[in-house]
């Protein structure tokens, strides 16, 4: 049993009857205090008719903290119910700290993507470290190892210093924090546009590997089960809300030791890692949930209100790192590396026992009660009693208008054919957006992340997707993210759906089948209708692709309100997509791997130059109509790679995506162990610039040996894609060379190299001032 | 006994690469900070010590610093010791 | 032939030494847990990548004081073969069983990525499987890698052979740009003078399979079979 002097007997009568008391020093609840919490006059309506009474201010933090769009999703939940959630292979949907696909040979993947935007525009490498360590934690709560990290990011151009500094402190957030845990980064995404100068977004997903049998969930179940509160201690770390609140509530504590900046620590991690694995395995408990946003107020309210229980909280007995913290601070304290379990009654010790084994600690802070309350104590005085239920699925959704803003209508109305008019030599635009860190290698990030660690990596950054071995299998996974804000700011449907269409494209061409989506929606103020037209758009469009490409949406994260001073950031609904190798041997790179293979270029180039790179690099600016996209199309072409890569007809595969077709080639041409020239010949008779610059989404790039030529043609055309021989591989003192009826590129390929691989290291050296700041 | 608040400063021992440094100076530099002629990037442990007396103090901790806190191969240390204000309660 | 593999609070290279030895045969890996007195009946010992204690004090500082590092210096001072590799080369150091110090690297940034080195002398249980000269390619992915010690220690090192090996080009020469920290003369791995205690910083275990892009890392614990056959016969 329960050692009664630490832990509160279960309540089992009428919970509701408990009444708690204002603390002394507690604001009183005014109109100005609820508006602080941001709580609507409606939403503070509905406080008021499920408790029945006037909330105390440790209950109406409780409340701003569950009820806001970060817990609550108030203003997308009816948009995300539109995702197809579903498939056979689905073992967990969203609702549940990750999601969970079957993967074969009985095991599961866990893998989810959240965001960490506004910490990160804080303190870049604290706000990415710890976005970092909680996708982890979500992942590791659910039974998985970590196998493998992305990361999606977004900044501003890098011409600004302040831009530098956040992007060099992001990534080295990232790297830190994911190096000292061990988990390899296989990947992600980096994208700069002034679209996101003020406004970085940082969104980290995970993978997790475990025994299908080994699934365990955030549930609080089994009357008399104590809670413990297990890994680092609670300190006023992130405190949500009003500052004033915070401010108000012990006047001995002064500004500096109320840091509004999370701080991580990695090796705890690992010491949590393993000791909530060793937990979850050794049978003493019921359900563990990481504490995350809203700390211990989200996490023990959602377990119990999954299990249908209920749970009575002492906050004397939760383990701090500061002195005289209220129950308000210790409930909101978003304080990082602490988890929350439920343990069988009676095996305390045993919890304890394991985590003293990783030098953590592990406290008894309440039990399990079956009267379906949310109940806070403070020296066995009640503070909070909330029926739990509602309280975390009674907020209030809301669906608002959504109107086209009038300056997208006029952007994409924008004549754009003066742009299309440069024929000829156009070897300088083309080596201007090599140079465009959007187009130029990412690999100044990636050398800072340990990609090798766990010794499975088999693809790594810098190709189509990242590829890790499943070991003692055959198979692989394969993931990446995927999104070009630009298209979904010129059409959030179109765009979105070309994200998820990218996305598929990543898999397929590294040979692995697209099965299942996390997403990450990044949008500004959803209040504002133009911004709630995106959002609409953008879910309309993902739903469709998704369920055109059987890939269901598993969970994700939503950030909205992303602006500064009043200006959006592009509608961002990042994708993160898993897909399923059944052979390891199938892993297939972006870059070209033989002299004299063939090149050939599958789907359609349209003259389009809407959106593009070419057009923000050469022009700065961002209009059009965004490329359209053919999901029927696009899925044969996928069906029609994964077919050649899975029958060893093709050596390298690669999508096209920013910079257009020269770019993709380009790619193909320096990324691998030697870079190679290429000589090719387009018949297309487009203008140039569309033709070798324009993003027309659903074309891939493979190479493939002489003999094996014909047969590539032949699947091309039996799947109905349009396929031509448009070249061969050269050799390492061969020319970069693409010549079409109206124009022409031409360099050395090590000139293309060195603009390829020297961007970011030239416009990062400038950083240095800013880095020691 | 009484109480110790002691500093460790520790440095780049004299001669020694120190990149961090380094990059401080050429910042400083950048930032046009003239007549800086060189910049060094160590670290600074706070401990509050029990001890007989302050020589008793300096001691131990001159132990710790060799077995511990500093690297004789690479770093040097030098101490600060100031007797500590009197003993609050909850200092955490 | 049993390796004991040391498992500290923050080593995260201990499974993938330990997979690697399963993988190339002929080993018995067993972990030992930092807190362990002994190592039992061991052949030889391996000291795995990580961030021991966070490195959060100096990388190594802290793990030097495990309980288990008395029992291992114990056992390399009688000649037993033990090998660091990254964060196990910096305890190594910190433990006084190797001369120098790691440094952070000179960019200060972490690096992780493919680099070559070349193997300086097979005159140790860990390279006599490979051939003088031999370049191999091997990842990094060290924040502190960069290799310090005194002109007397550098000169010792040079003049007994000791450096074990150096980071190259892929041709196999010194160049600048070859070294990825800053590492005095190049070195990325030295032994001791009785010449059975080596610290790396590049990881071979996970150069061990073609799925990996590289199997050059396999010949250090091929090495390392073949001297404790040897020792046995």
């Amino acid at each position: 049993m329960t050692d009664p002097t630490t832990s509160p007997s279960p309540v089992t009568t009428d919970g509701g009857a408990v009444i708690p008391r204002p603390r002394p020093g507690d604001p009183e609840i005014t109109a100005e205090v609820v508006e602080a919490h941001g709580l609507s006059a409606e939403e503070y309506e509905r406080v008021l008719g499920i408790l029945s009474r006037t909330p105390t201010f440790t209950e109406l933090g409780i409340f701003s903290a569950m009820w806001s769009e970060h817990c609550g999703y108030k203003n997308s939940k009816r948009l995300l119910m539109l995702l197809p959630t579903e498939a056979p292979w689905v073992i967990q949907g969203p609702g549940e700290n990750a999601g969970v696909i079957d993967v074969g040979d009985g095991l599961a993947l866990a893998f989810k993507i959240e965001s960490h935007n506004h910490p990160s525009a804080v303190e870049p490498y604290q706000g990415a470290a710890t976005g970092v360590g909680g996708i982890l934690r979500d992942i590791f709560t659910m039974g998985a190892r970590p196998i493998a990290v992305l990361d999606s990011l977004r900044f501003g151009d890098l011409d600004s210093g302040r831009n530098r500094y956040l992007f060099a402190g992001v990534v080295k957030g990232v790297g830190d924090y994911g190096n000292c845990v061990g988990i390899p980064n296989i990947g992600g995404e980096v994208f700069f546009d002034r679209a996101y100068d003020g406004n970085p977004l940082v969104n980290a997903m995970a993978l997790g590997l475990m025994k299908r049998e080994d699934l365990i969930k955030g549930e609080a179940s089994g009357v008399g089960n104590p809670i413990m509160a297990v890994g680092a201690r609670t300190g006023r770390d992130g405190i949500h809300g009003a500052t004033f609140a915070s401010e108000e509530l012990s006047e001995d504590s002064d500004e500096s030791s109320r840091p509004q900046v999370q701080v991580g620590d990695p090796f705890t991690e690992k010491l949590l890692l393993e000791a909530s694995l060793e937990l979850i395995r050794s049978g003493h408990i019921v359900g563990i949930q990481d504490m995350g946003a809203a700390g211990v107020t989200s996490s023990a309210s959602e377990m119990a209100g999954r299990a249908g229980s209920g749970v009575e909280l002492e906050m004397a007995d939760v383990p701090v790192r500061e002195e005289g913290m209220t129950p308000y601070e210790i409930l909101l304290s978003e304080s990082q590396e602490r988890m929350l379990v439920a343990a069988k009654a009676g095996r305390e010790d045993e919890v304890r026992k394991i985590l003293a084994k990783w030098e953590l600690e592990a406290e008894v802070i309440g039990a399990v009660t079956d009267d379906g309350y949310f109940r806070i104590l403070e020296d066995g005085e009640v503070v909070a009693n909330i029926p739990a239920l509602p309280l975390t699925d009674g907020c209030p959704t809301y669906e608002r208008e959504g109107i086209e803003g009038e300056d997208v209508k006029e952007a994409r109305r924008r004549d754009l054919s003066p742009v299309l008019e440069p024929e000829g030599d156009l070897t300088e635009p083309f080596m201007r957006l090599m140079g465009s860190p959007n187009v130029a290698s990412k690999r100044w990030i990636y050398d800072q992340y340990d990609t090798t660690v766990r010794t499975s990596t088999v693809v790594r950054p810098g190709s189509d997707a990242g590829v890790v071995r499943l070991r003692g299998t055959r198979r692989a996974i394969a993931a990446t993210t995927d999104c070009n804000g630009r298209f979904c700011w010129l059409n959030p449907r179109e765009g979105a759906k070309a994200a998820v269409a990218e996305a598929a494209r990543n898999l397929v061409c590294s040979g692995a089948l697209p099965t299942a989506i996390t997403n990450n929606l990044n949008f500004g103020n959803p209040l504002k209708p133009h911004i709630y037209h995106q959002l609409r758009e953008a879910v309309l469009g993902m739903a469709e692709a998704c369920s055109l490409f059987e890939t269901p949406v598993t969970g994700g994260n939503v950030s909205l309100f992303n602006e500064t001073d009043g200006k959006a950031i592009y509608p961002t609904p990042v994708v993160g997509m898993v897909g399923i190798l059944d052979d390891v041997d199938h892993a297939t790179r972006a870059a070209f791997q033989v002299e004299g293979d063939s090149i050939i270029l599958l789907g359609e180039t349209s003259e389009e130059i809407g959106g593009s790179e070419y057009l923000y690099r050469e022009h700065g600016e961002v209009a059009g109509e965004a490329p359209s996209v053919d999901l029927l199309a696009e899925r044969r072409l996928q069906h029609a790679v994964l077919g050649m890569i899975q029958k060893g007809h093709i050596r390298s595969a690669h999508d096209c995506s920013e910079g257009g077709l020269a770019a993709a080639l380009a790619e193909s041409a320096v990324s691998g162990e030697r870079a190679l020239g290429v000589d090719v010949q387009l018949h297309a008779r487009i203008a140039p610039v569309a033709l070798f610059f324009g993003e027309s989404t659903g074309r891939v790039i493979l190479s493939c040996s002489a003999d094996e030529e014909s047969r590539v043609l032949e699947i091309a055309r039996s799947h109905g894609v349009p396929a031509q021989l448009i070249g061969r591989v050269g050799g390492t003192a061969s020319p970069f060379s693409i010549r079409a009826p109206r124009g022409s590129i031409e360099i050395p390929v090590e000139t293309l190299r060195e603009r390829y691989f020297g961007t970011l290291p030239e416009l990062m050296a400038q950083t240095a001032a800013e880095e020691v700041r | 006994m009484s109480r110790f608040d002691v500093e460790v400063r520790i440095k780049p021992r004299p001669g020694l690469l120190d990149p961090q440094g380094k990059a401080v100076h050429h910042a400083l530099e950048s930032l046009g900070y003239d007549g800086v002629s060189e910049a060094k990037v160590g670290r600074l442990i706070a401990l509050t010590v029990e001890a007989g007396s302050e020589a008793d103090a300096r001691d131990r901790v001159e132990q710790m610093c060799r077995k511990l806190l500093a690297n004789p191969v690479t770093e040097d240390f030098s101490l600060r010791v100031t007797e500590a204000p009197a003993v609050t309660d909850g200092d955490g | 032939m049993k390796v004991a593999v040391i498992t500290f609070p923050g080593s995260n290279c201990d499974y993938d030494c330990y997979q690697a030895l399963k993988t190339l045969g002929g080993f018995e890996p067993e972990f030992r847990w930092h807190r362990d007195e002994k190592l039992g009946d061991v052949d030889a010992v391996l000291l795995p990548g990580g961030f021991s204690y966070g490195d959060y004090l100096r990388s190594g500082a802290i793990a030097r004081f495990s309980p288990i590092m008395e029992a291992v210096v114990e056992f390399a001072r009688a000649g037993g073969p033990v090998a660091g590799i990254c964060n196990g080369f910096q305890i190594l150091c910190e433990s006084g069983l190797l001369p120098g110090a790691l440094l952070p690297n000179e960019s200060l940034l972490f690096r992780s990525y493919d680099v070559h080195i070349r193997v300086e002398t097979v005159r140790t249980p860990f390279t006599s499987a490979y051939e003088r000269h031999q370049v191999l390619r091997i990842p990094i992915a060290h924040g502190d890698g960069n290799f310090h010690a005194d002109d007397e220690t550098l000169a010792e090192l040079e003049g007994d052979d000791r450096i074990v090996f150096r980071y190259v080009d892929a041709d196999g020469s010194l160049t600048p740009e070859a070294n990825p920290n800053g590492s005095a003369h190049h070195i990325a791995g030295i032994v001791n003078a009785s010449r059975n205690v080596l610290g790396m910083m590049p990881h071979p275990e996970r150069a061990v399979e073609p799925v990996l892009g590289s199997t050059d890392g396999a010949g250090l614990f091929t090495s390392l079979r073949r001297h404790l056959e040897g020792a046995m016969a």
